[in-house]
């Protein structure tokens, strides 16, 4: 049989911690067994602002972080052979492609074998206004506000790539699980249509793919479940099996903790119907996933079940939403919450008289920060006290002048609120609106090359 | 009775835990007993009626409650709570991320053999 494959998570999202993947790679290269790390990065909206970049830079559009989280591992990564897989592409592989080879060559590295996978980008092959009908949970008009539609492709193109020796493969927007679901089926050579191995090596990606999501981050709540080490959190390492068992584990000496109530929280986590969880290589069903101890911080996991890949596939559209302006200012000491009321009263009649066009929402940090509503239902029906508490105004619309002039509001609350007003801060940002489209899968072309 | 009084009104944080996920407007919580024995108890009080009840002031659409028996677990999915979901909301958790601990602050009825608090 097959030798097991060692698969690191590298990193969950785009701003995870750059140095958690050092004792990773250390690991993988000590066992000396077949391994990969993968770097998932790309949230929704990080695809919209990758494209502005782009457009902006065409040397730019990949995850700005590229450099950092790769300095520090290219090298041992590439001298034990271990696959590196990626979707730090984003909106521009071949550019990220670039970079690594200048990172290799600056480190004075041979020049590694890079792989890039091309074809999510669906303004590339399809008119907005088509796009715009296939989105099916946002009304988009006649497509033509649209930033960015990236289709979520597989893990076929990327398997393809590492069978073919690529060291590193660079993706845009990919299925999460299928930057661990490419290695795997490199490595053990299954069929496509096998779907319960597809299922095993996509639930293998799933836990993988948030970082330490699986090892204790995201986790700790003192005196319920503590958490030794958060500090030095050490992402995650599956033992990935022929079998079809797999072992989540950590690197020795970091910190964190893998128990099956972090697998488990992992294993449910943004999942709707456990037993169709789509993807586009395989429906994963995990409702008879078997979580189970098998030594310290090694928790075995088994019975993924898959059934027959969707024929559509899910698409990410961006529209430009205009921007998001927040402003803030802290009253605290004797009636603070009552004069923070009276503030936002202030600031809401004056928008109001003056025909403000967007959105508008107010909160009370102190008293109900994340909780609440956009109508102030929740804030309006808790107890009226606070000692210390901050008033926080949030507008959208799409003319920036106005939404600064909404901001400007709680910043005129210094001379003309109510008493004893401070600390103001104002924001602005960028907002792009997102809607799910579903596209048939003849209309996406997903390629690979080595670059 | 006295027992069943001293084992009402506790919190769900007391017996499970819970993770938040986001997907547009949709939320799924998970709520994980940290002991199999208490799984029937989550099958019986937590149910989707009073976690809808929770987002009511979110204007909640459908709750979903998929059942794990072998996990120990429920997953709950709520659709329309975030607000327009992590693109278009107003609010600082757009994610929905901490909304996990909304839903562990239900209260439940400890099995009357068990010490309350």
């Amino acid at each position: 049989m097959t030798e097991p494959l060692l698969v690191g998570g590298g990193a969950g999202f785009s701003g995870d911690r750059v140095d958690a993947p050092i004792p990773v790679v250390a690991a993988l290269a000590r066992s000396g067994r077949p391994a990969a790390i993968i770097f998932e990065t790309l949230a929704e909206r990080t695809l919209a602002l990758a494209q502005r970049a782009r457009s902006e830079n065409p040397g730019r559009g990949y995850e700005p972080q590229l450099e950092a989280i790769l300095a520090p591992i290219l090298a041992e990564c590439l001298a034990h052979g271990i696959r590196i897989v990626g979707n730090f592409g984003a909106a521009n592989p071949t550019a990220a492609a670039a970079a690594i080879h200048r990172l290799a060559a600056a480190a004075g590295l041979p020049a590694p074998r890079i792989a890039v996978v091309e074809g999510d980008d669906l303004l590339a092959v399809a008119g907005r206004d088509e796009i715009a009908r296939w989105t099916t949970d946002a009304d988009f008009g006649d497509g033509s506000g649209i930033v960015a539609a990236n289709a979520y492709l597989g893990a076929r193109e990327i398997a393809q790539a590492l069978a073919a020796g690529a060291e590193i493969v660079v993706t845009g927007r990919v299925a999460d699980p299928a930057l661990v679901l490419g290695p795997v089926m490199a490595h053990f050579g299954w069929g496509w249509d096998e779907w319960d191995r597809l299922a095993f090596g996509t639930a293998a990606g799933h836990l993988l793919e948030c970082g330490a999501q699986v090892t204790g981050g995201y986790f700790a709540d003192p005196g319920m479940k503590d958490v030794p080490g958060l500090d030095e959190v050490g992402f995650p390492i599956a033992e990935i099996a022929g079998d079809g068992s797999m072992v989540i584990t950590k690197p020795d000496g970091t910190g964190g903790i893998v128990s099956t109530a972090t697998v488990t929280e992992q294993l449910l986590y943004e999942i709707h119907d456990p037993a169709r969880y789509l993807t586009p290589d395989v429906v994963l069903d995990v409702t008879e996933v078997e979580i189970e101890a098998a030594g310290r911080d090694r928790v075995r996991v088994t019975g993924a079940r898959g059934r027959a890949r969707p024929d559509t596939l899910k698409a990410t559209v961006c529209v430009s939403g205009g921007f998001l302006g927040e402003a803030e200012i802290s009253y605290a000491g004797p009636h603070a919450a009552e004069r923070a009321r009276l503030a936002a009263g202030v600031v809401r009649d004056r928008l109001r008289t003056r025909g403000f066009p967007g959105r508008m929402r107010f909160d009370l940090i102190g008293v109900a920060s994340v909780f609440g509503d956009d109508g102030g239902t929740y804030w309006a029906g808790l107890p009226q006290a606070g000692e210390d508490v901050r008033l926080r105004l949030a507008v959208n619309h799409t003319d920036r002048d106005w939404v600064e002039r909404a901001t400007r509001e709680v910043l005129s609350l210094y001379c003309c609120g109510p008493a004893g007003g401070g600390g103001v801060r104002q924001s602005l940002t960028p907002v792009f609106h997102t809607g799910s489209a579903y596209v048939p899968r003849e209309r996406v072309q997903a390629t690979w090359r080595f670059v | 009775m006295a027992n069943d009084t001293a084992n009402a009104g506790v919190p769900l944080h007391q017996v499970a835990h819970a993770r938040a996920g986001d997907k547009g407007d949709r939320l799924n919580v998970s709520v994980t007993a940290y002991d199999r024995r208490h799984y029937p108890l989550l099958l019986e009080q937590v149910t989707a009626e009073r976690v809808a009840a929770l987002f009511g002031h979110r204007h909640a659409g459908q709750v979903t409650r998929y059942e794990l028996p072998r996990l120990g677990a429920l997953n709950f999915v709520i659709d329309g709570v975030l607000e327009g979901g992590v693109n278009r909301s107003l609010g600082l958790d757009g994610h929905g991320k901490t909304l996990s601990f909304r839903v562990l602050s239900l209260e439940v009825t400890l099995p009357p053999e068990e010490p309350g608090g």
